[in-house]
């Protein structure tokens, strides 16, 4: 029974890994996602060329290089907070996890398969910043350590935010919530240090972006990006690598207490009546 | 332990078994003391008017639902107790919305049948071919079709495919033909039978129509308002069914109906006739099995309160009239 128990997760595991490929693969074929994965570097890149000329107040430093690291961050924690909580919220509405709980694993194919396609399609809009990363190229310091950080920043991305908002999207009560999700990440993109050096901000706005994930992402890669002496406009004075870790830590830790709980809540919950009752909604309403 | 094959000593021949099951929400019983069972090869329907609680009893047999009370059985497991090899031989027949829609045909197909490879066993290979399987549904040229280019009846098709996909032991469909046009409606009913005739398979099957239950079933559940009012063969319905007879007559200018409870109406028409040489435009009318079920959804479908309608009561009142008139 165990042998066999293993064998069959374990083949669902695999299963998995080729859902996530294939769902990458329908994401990456897709017109819209396409238009919507190259415009938003290159409104980026139209960003960074407008701010040519502005300097990091105190120093020489041109702040559209400094944007730029901070925009890897921001992609990292965009993939990993909205991708996933948007999916489970509509895939619980179409009955695509009703399909996974009715095939013996298919709950551990479905999860496994999430998780490598937003690993995926969010290293994809990471690697597509290229493009706005040309306009301020020379300003970056790119050496072996830059890509070892990046990579280690990218796990930790994932791993901090992918079980969060799996969080959030089974608490949703339907897909169209994950639009007040997109809108309160927005709001914390302002105090994240993303755009602006947090340092010029008031210090209670401080605290609320040094509370999200989205100012410790931005850190880490512009940690990695940046020459050393930038350290000196961030706060304390210093990349503070030790403490990125922490708090991406604890938020990753709260997380994956979190998920598994919801999760499995939710997907008791789910009957093919509760889908009938979300067709018929989204039928009569439009949402 | 590995996964059961179809036992064949006669012994274990019973694949569902459900006794007492309720379900309460709240203050409101949706079922109140179900208790059936299902042979193994058995087409069962499920038969009732919406909102008979046929849904509550197939979700809490697929293990989706926790029953309030009742012993529930599905292949001598209790479903909410069912592992994952218990679920490798339970198939689940949903009805597809907008999921998967960019995948194709067979990649969805394959993908869902590589969950059943770990529990195939020498003398029950699963899971089916999946181009087998593709041509068995008819989408053999559709193979590759992206889900969301189907039309309704193709995917439902592919709904059954995927339901059948690990080649189950027991498979549940909640009112799959709804929404089918009456060609492939008919289509599905012999898929139905292809399923139950070579492979054997236990089958529950929900609806709300009696000419579906009695084309597909074997046997018919009838389910009124969390209670089981009938269960047999559709001859055995019809039978238990066609006991009341009205007979209708006219006489001095007055229309007069009186129902036969059981038995011959034959004696009252002779007596009725010996009594009175007057009567005229005499009916003598059977019920069947289709008047009663069809009595049974539209006092569902009026509800509880206005069970009791004008026209209704005025006629029973006449009815009671002549009755009693005739002694």
């Amino acid at each position: 029974m165990t042998t066999n128990a293993f064998v069959a997760r374990r083949e669902a595991v695999l299963a998995g890994f080729s859902r996530g490929w294939i769902e990458t693969r329908h994401m990456l074929t897709d017109t819209a996602s396409v238009i919507w994965y190259v415009a938003v570097p290159v409104i980026f890149a139209i960003v960074l060329l407008v701010m040519r000329g502005n300097t990091v107040p105190g120093t020489e430093f041109a702040l559209g290089a400094m944007v730029l690291p901070s925009l890897v961050g921001m992609s990292i924690a965009f993939g990993g907070l909205l991708g996933p909580a948007g999916t489970i919220a509509a895939d619980r509405e179409d009955g695509t996890l009703l399909r996974a709980k009715a095939t013996p694993n298919g709950m551990v194919g479905y999860l496994v398969g999430k998780i490598v396609m937003f690993a995926l399609t969010t290293l994809v809009s990471v690697v597509l910043l290229v493009i706005p990363a040309l306009t301020v190229a020379d300003e970056l310091q790119l050496d072996p350590s830059t890509w070892l950080l990046l990579a280690l920043v990218f796990i930790v991305g994932m791993v901090s935010t992918v079980p969060i908002s799996v969080v959030l999207g089974s608490l949703m009560k339907s897909a169209a919530q994950t639009g007040l999700l997109f809108l309160a990440s927005m709001l914390l993109i302002v105090p994240s240090g993303i755009f602006y050096p947090i340092t010029a901000m008031p210090m209670w706005l401080q605290f609320v972006g040094q509370s999200f994930p989205f100012y410790w992402l931005g850190l880490g890669a512009r940690s990695a990006m940046l020459p050393e002496a930038m350290a000196a406009v961030e706060i304390g004075g210093s990349w503070r690598t030790f403490e990125m870790f922490v708090v991406l830590g604890v938020w990753a830790v709260i997380g994956m207490a979190l998920a598994p709980m919801v999760l499995r809540r939710m997907a008791r919950r789910q009957s093919g009546a509760a889908v009938e009752a979300a067709r018929e909604r989204v039928m009569s309403k439009g949402y | 332990m590995s996964p059961q094959a179809r036992p064949a000593s006669p012994g274990n021949t019973i694949a569902l078994a459900v006794r007492d099951l309720r379900m309460r929400y709240g203050t409101r019983d949706v079922l109140s003391g179900v208790t059936f069972s299902a042979q193994r090869g058995e087409v069962l329907g499920l038969l009732g008017p919406n909102g008979a609680g046929k849904t509550t009893t197939i979700e809490i047999l697929e293990g989706f639902r926790m029953p309030s009370a009742g012993e529930v059985s599905v292949l001598g497991v209790d479903p909410a107790r069912g592992d994952e090899a218990w679920r490798s031989r339970i198939g689940v027949v949903l009805q597809s919305w907008r999921d998967h829609g960019q995948w194709r045909v067979r990649e969805l197909l394959d993908y869902l049948a590589r969950f059943y490879v770990p529990f195939s066993a020498p003398e029950m290979p699963r899971p089916w071919g999946v181009d087998e399987l593709i041509e068995v549904i008819g989408l053999s040229e559709l193979a590759n079709a992206k889900l969301m280019t189907l039309s309704g009846g193709q995917r439902r098709r592919l709904d059954v495919a995927i339901g059948i996909v690990g080649r189950p032991e027991v498979v549940f469909l909640d009112e799959p033909t709804a929404g089918f046009d009456p060609h492939t409606r008919r289509e599905f009913h012999e898929l139905v039978h292809q399923l139950s005739d070579l492979e054997n398979t236990t089958i529950l099957i929900t609806t709300h129509d009696l000419d579906e239950a009695e084309k597909v079933a074997d046997r018919i559940i009838v389910l009124d308002e969390g209670r089981i009012v009938a269960d047999g063969t559709v001859e055995q319905l019809a039978r238990q069914f066609a006991g009341a007879t009205e007979v209708r007559w006219t006489l001095g200018g007055r229309r007069h109906v009186h129902a036969v409870r059981s038995g011959d109406p034959t004696g009252f028409v002779r007596d009725l006739l010996a009594k009175d040489e007057d009567v005229t435009d005499l009916e003598v009318r059977r019920a069947s099995l289709e008047d009663t079920y069809m009595a049974l959804v539209q006092r569902a479908e009026a509800g509880p309160s206005r069970f009791a309608r004008q026209p209704d009561t005025e006629q029973r009142k006449g009815t009671g009239d002549a009755s009693e008139a005739q002694g």
